[in-house]
């Protein structure tokens, strides 16, 4: 909502400076988004005539003329202005005046004249963007006057970002009665008289709707000029209120929405037939607007139409054929009332708005329909001239205004503050709201303009406003003090991240909406069904939910690596999405946590002692263990749609499939412009939640006994497969088993590997003697003999 | 008796003139070996008569100790300046880079939902979750803001599609943190609705949201942070002191000025917009929009089954984004997203 402070204060004139008004109307709920002069400060510059103009005799393009200024005497004034000449008036900056810009106007000689003063375009005082010639001025323009007041320019536009709920304060009105509670100033209302019929012609109007439009007017105005010209206060109005002027009939409307909140619409009378209907939409009814937009109408779209025809969207914006142009000499002038449930979302259905749905919708004074419609008829009589016929009025059940009770208690009680009665009663008086009081209660009827005041909390907001948010106290807050759960089995989030950051990863963000293309090349979903699409992504490549977070860190690091990095390490922790039948707790998604990571590059920073190892499957490895452990998880050899099939581990925990490691598949490489392939992983995050809470167990007094043990197997034998065997018969003087060595090549057969391993053994009540040793030993290098044909490494 | 003076100074310059400890110890055996100097020397005593044989025996035997002090004495010297040469020879420069791991860094929003975690952790409010995926009832309707509500239109919302094209019905990324609000208050109500007095509910709920705008001051993808306090006698004067008290914690100074200011949210009666000002540093005096809050809107509370006679509450939902900008000057919000580690690394 955007004004003029100068059209404001003629209804409300608080003793208060521009900036002092704005302020009070932002602490009141009315966000002062802008506030700016109209025009940049000048002076002095006044209305001149030129009186008479004669070539310059040095120069083409310069003209030397006789000005009036209005002190008497014309001043020699050297312009170079192409559409200056003898008759007419500009604004003229006397010697001495400063100009925006930084310009002063000095009494110079111009190649050899004396110019006394400077002849204005619009663009050198600042006040338009036009710079084709000097600012032309009506004839009626007093000479001598100051520009400045002449054009009312010590203005201030004001822009208001209001609250769906404040639509009261979508005009002048409304804003100067707000102004009136919270400034204590006296409101001046403009005269608005009923205007008697001069014909006597009518038009029959319908309520066919009657919920949707409970109060109708209109009225007959034959014999205008919509050719007539706005005057010049009102299109300045207008223009400082961000609504152009069009013409005369067009902008007499939006000078009464803008000052009385009434949107209103003139029909061209000659275009209707027999009687206005207010009524639904019908079945395929199609209306051309007045944007040149057909729309097909839905059945809950309110009407107007004649008994012929649809004329326009009622309180939306009307239709093409039924509208006013300038060869109208006939109105039917509407002034209505539409209830904000039959308005509220059906312009954003059909993708616009209007400033009549934007009011309608939020709810506009049912008690002032008529009044505004003898305003437009007033304007338009004095503007266009023309004979107005009776005002025809419809009426059935407008709105309720049920009082709406409010306790003094429960007021204290939700604001935290000691008011008593009496002061919410002062407050109550200064908004003028009417109400009755019962002890501590107030019965409070809200006025016809106020949509907002439904129940007790809304006027508990009331309170609070006038008595200022500012002046409620902030104390510290009392609650119970009862610990928080430290739950020691769960790892917080935050943890999981530090031991990432820790190993060298940094935390990315990225965005959940991806391209089709990732989740085919990183997830394999390539079927429409198994995708979740936005109805309306912001881009194309943003246009689809992401299953995995493998794609955001590819496209990071090749973002990074075009900036010249040369070692990435990056984690993501955030939702992935999944249609999924089973989901909860939105039926038909899954959307869990999933924690993944990359890394390229050198195994450590590069430097003086870190060597050339790039980092590798077991580098990451080695960090999901740490970062999983005490968890026993499996690694399991496998093929995942974005990993080298070589190169890929899935890891399971409890048979349950908890997330993937692997080099990026070679395809992938290629595709996305790296130069070598990171190593990535991805993890259900609601596996790395669990952590152990630890349970003590006896400390041997007596010494272990560890022993080495080397075997040759086939290359291709997984370790975990060795390991498994060997946990299965192992015996129980075994406590640990590990692999400290793995060799191939040179001294071991072809397609085979050396495995060493470090047994430990202990007993907690006695030492281990050598016979027993050896008997393990030997039942475990005959286990390894019997399941993998392996035989002891000499 | 000269020349046993002669003998000790010859085995001393002999010592100082070696500095290898094999040569000193067969330099030794020239004085002190079985036929060194001073060994012959005492196998002469036998030959003296019985009155010089002490005084004799007293000059050589020293004689025979200066000599070996002034042996040991260089054997420490020649062990000193060797080991002096080791400790040389293996000095480090210690200004060389260690040797390990780069750490890496949180994300600067993360540092920033961590710290405003910690904050309410310490008044008892616990973190609460929710989907991202929401549906229409959690992310509008339950909070008071049925079909067509204009407050719809505050909220460009990115709605799916089903896999036949088609827009699905009631299904969108949810447009703001407050439906964790909504489910929260539903599961409270499933566990403790049949006690007399219901525990209060006191939690924060940080996460990502969508809206379908993107300019230098808008992303389609940000991160709000939902907090919500509900209890028997919990008013606007507790949600302005836990405000005021959290932004000072969360800046680190008494420097700054806040003001709450009439707005309007269909989920919250009474509701407040939350700016801050700065009383130096380069916003010094500027009005920053920070937080939109109020009182919990009985109409909430009675969709999730809460009596809004009995219980009252408050609910305010900070940007994060906009709150780790502020914190450490940054200027453009996109870059939060675009995963640049010359960026990121700073708030390592």
């Amino acid at each position: 909502m955007k004004f003029s402070e100068s059209w404001l204060r003629t209804f409300v004139d608080p003793a208060l400076s521009s900036e002092e008004l704005s302020h009070r109307l932002t602490m009141a709920g009315l966000e002062v988004e802008e506030l700016k002069p109209v025009a940049p400060a000048f002076d002095p510059v006044v209305v001149a005539q030129v009186l008479t103009v004669t070539k310059h005799p040095d120069a083409d393009r310069l003209n030397v003329c006789q000005v009036d200024t209005g002190n008497g005497a014309p001043a020699t004034i050297v312009c170079g202005a192409p559409n200056v000449a003898a008759g007419l008036k500009a604004p003229c900056a006397l010697p001495g005046a400063h100009l925006p810009g930084g310009m002063t106007i000095k009494m110079a000689k111009v190649r050899g004249v004396e110019s006394s003063g400077m002849l204005c375009s619009a663009k050198e005082l600042g006040i338009a963007e036009d710079a084709a010639g000097l600012l032309i001025l009506p004839t009626d323009a007093p000479v001598g006057q100051n520009l400045r007041q002449y054009l009312d320019l010590d203005d201030h536009q004001f822009e208001l970002k209001l609250t769906p709920n404040r639509a009261d304060c979508l005009s002048l009105l409304g804003v100067a009665r707000e102004v009136g509670a919270i400034t204590g100033a006296a409101l001046t209302l403009p005269e608005i008289a009923d205007i008697p019929a001069s014909i006597a012609d009518t038009r029959a109007i319908a309520l066919d709707a009657p919920e949707a439009c409970p109060l109708y007017c209109g009225r007959i105005i034959k014999d205008v000029d919509a050719k007539a010209a706005t005057p010049e206060w009102m299109q300045r109005r207008l223009e400082r209120s961000g609504i152009r002027a069009i013409s005369a009939l067009v902008d007499i409307t939006n000078y009464v929405m803008l000052e009385l909140g009434q949107p209103l619409h003139a029909f061209d009378n000659t275009k209707l037939s027999g009687t206005v209907h207010a009524r639904l939409a019908q079945p395929g009814e199609k209306l051309l607007l007045l944007n040149e937009q057909t729309i097909a109408l839905d059945s809950d779209v309110l009407m107007i139409a004649d008994d012929a025809k649809p004329l326009a969207m009622a309180g939306i914006m009307g239709g093409e054929e039924s509208g006013i142009t300038l060869a109208t000499r006939e109105l039917f002038l509407e002034s209505a009332f539409f209830a904000p449930a039959a308005i509220a979302g059906r312009a954003r259905r059909y993708g616009f708005s209007s400033d009549a749905s934007h009011r309608f919708e939020r709810g506009v004074d049912f008690a002032a329909t008529r009044r505004a419609l003898e305003r437009a008829t007033q304007l338009i009589l004095a503007i266009c001239g023309g004979q107005a016929g009776p005002v025809v009025e419809a009426k059935a059940a407008l709105p309720r205004r049920d009082p709406v009770r409010l306790r003094t208690a429960r007021a204290e009680k939700v604001l935290g503050l000691t008011l008593g009665a009496e002061r919410i009663a002062a407050l109550f008086a200064g908004l003028a709201l009417p109400c009755q009081r019962q002890g501590d209660d107030f019965l409070v009827t809200p006025p016809s303009w106020r949509f907002d005041m439904e129940i007790e909390e809304d006027l508990i907001e009331e309170i609070a406003r006038l008595y200022g948010y500012d002046n409620i106290p902030a104390p510290a807050p009392r609650g119970r003090l009862a610990m928080m759960p430290q739950p020691e089995a769960q790892r917080p989030a935050a943890r999981i991240r530090q031991m990432l950051v820790d190993r060298g990863y940094q935390e990315v963000v990225n965005f959940a909406f991806v391209e089709a293309d990732w989740e085919a090349d990183f997830a394999g979903r390539t079927e429409e069904n198994e995708l979740i699409r936005l109805a309306n992504p912001i881009a194309s490549q943003m246009a689809v939910m992401r299953s995995t977070l493998i794609g955001g860190l590819v496209a990071n690091l090749a973002t990074n690596l075009r900036r010249k990095q040369s070692r990435v390490r990056l984690f993501e922790l955030g939702r992935c999405f999944s249609r999924d039948d089973q989901g909860a707790p939105v039926a038909g998604f899954s959307q869990p946590w999933r924690l993944a990571g990359l890394a390229w590059g050198g195994a450590l920073p590069e430097g003086w002692a870190s060597g050339e190892r790039e980092a590798d499957f077991y580098d990451l490895k080695g960090d999901l263990e740490a970062l999983l452990a005490p968890a026993e998880v499996r690694w399991e050899k496998a093929t995942h749609p974005a990993l080298h099939p070589g190169r890929a581990a899935r890891l399971a925990l409890d048979g349950q499939e908890i997330g993937w490691l692997g080099e990026l598949h070679p395809q992938w490489v290629q595709k996305h412009e790296l130069t070598q392939a990171p190593v990535v992983f991805e993890l259900d995050f609601a596996a790395l939640g669990t952590a152990r809470i630890p349970a003590f167990a006896e400390v041997s007094k007596f010494q272990p006994v560890i022993r080495d043990l080397a075997v040759v197997v086939d290359r291709d034998l997984p370790l975990q497969t060795l390991l498994d065997a060997l946990q299965e018969s192992r015996p129980a003087l075994v406590r640990d088993v590990q692999l400290f060595d793995l060799y191939a090549g040179k001294g071991v057969p072809e397609n085979k590997k050396s495995l060493a391993f470090r047994i430990v053994m202990q007993d907690t009540q006695r030492t281990l003697l050598d016979s027993e040793v050896d008997a393990v030993i030997q039942q475990l290098v005959s286990c390894l003999e019997q399941a993998f044909g392996a035989r002891l490494r000499a | 008796m000269d020349n046993l003076d002669q003998i000790v100074g010859k085995a001393r310059a002999a010592f100082a003139a070696l500095s290898d400890p094999d040569a000193l110890e067969q330099v030794k055996a020239r004085f002190l070996g079985k036929s060194g100097q001073i060994t012959e020397l005492l196998k002469g005593l036998g030959k003296l008569p019985p009155e010089e044989k002490k005084t004799v025996g007293a000059a050589i035997n020293a004689a025979k100790t200066a000599v070996e002090n002034a042996l040991n004495a260089r054997r420490e010297a020649i062990r000193q300046a060797a080991l002096a040469a080791r400790l040389a020879e293996e000095a480090l420069d210690v200004t060389l880079p260690g040797r390990s791991e780069q750490r890496g860094g949180l994300h600067p929003v993360t540092r920033t939902l961590e710290r405003i975690e910690a904050l309410f952790a310490a008044i008892g409010f616990e973190v609460a979750d929710g989907p991202e995926i929401e549906d229409d009832f959690h992310n509008f309707t339950a909070l008071n803001t049925p079909e067509d509500h204009p407050a719809r239109s505050m909220h460009d919302t990115f709605y799916l599609q089903n896999p036949d094209g088609s827009l699905a019905d009631k299904v969108l990324l949810r447009t703001h943190t407050s439906p964790i609000q909504a489910r929260y208050m539903q599961a409270h109500v499933a566990r403790y609705g049949h006690l007399e007095n219901m525990p209060e509910i006191r939690i924060i709920a940080p996460g990502r949201v969508y809206r379908v705008d993107s300019d230098a001051t808008h992303s389609p993808m940000f991160h709000q942070v939902e907090g919500l306090w509900i209890g028997e006698n919990v008013s606007f004067a507790d949600l302005k002191g836990v405000i005021a008290d959290f932004l000072r914690r969360f800046f680190e100074t008494d420097d700054l000025t806040v003001r709450f200011r009439p707005s309007f949210f269909p989920f919250t009666e009474p509701s407040a917009e939350i700016d801050v000002a700065f009383m130096g540093g380069a916003l010094k005096g500027r009005w920053l929009e920070i937080a939109g809050c109020g009182m919990v809107h009985p109409n909430v509370l009675k969709i999730a089954g809460i009596d809004p006679e009995k219980y009252t509450g408050f609910a305010f939902g900070f940007g994060p984004d906009r709150l780790t900008m502020l914190r450490y000057g940054i200027n453009d919000l996109r870059l939060f997203f675009e995963g640049d580690l010359r960026f990121l690394r700073q708030f390592a």
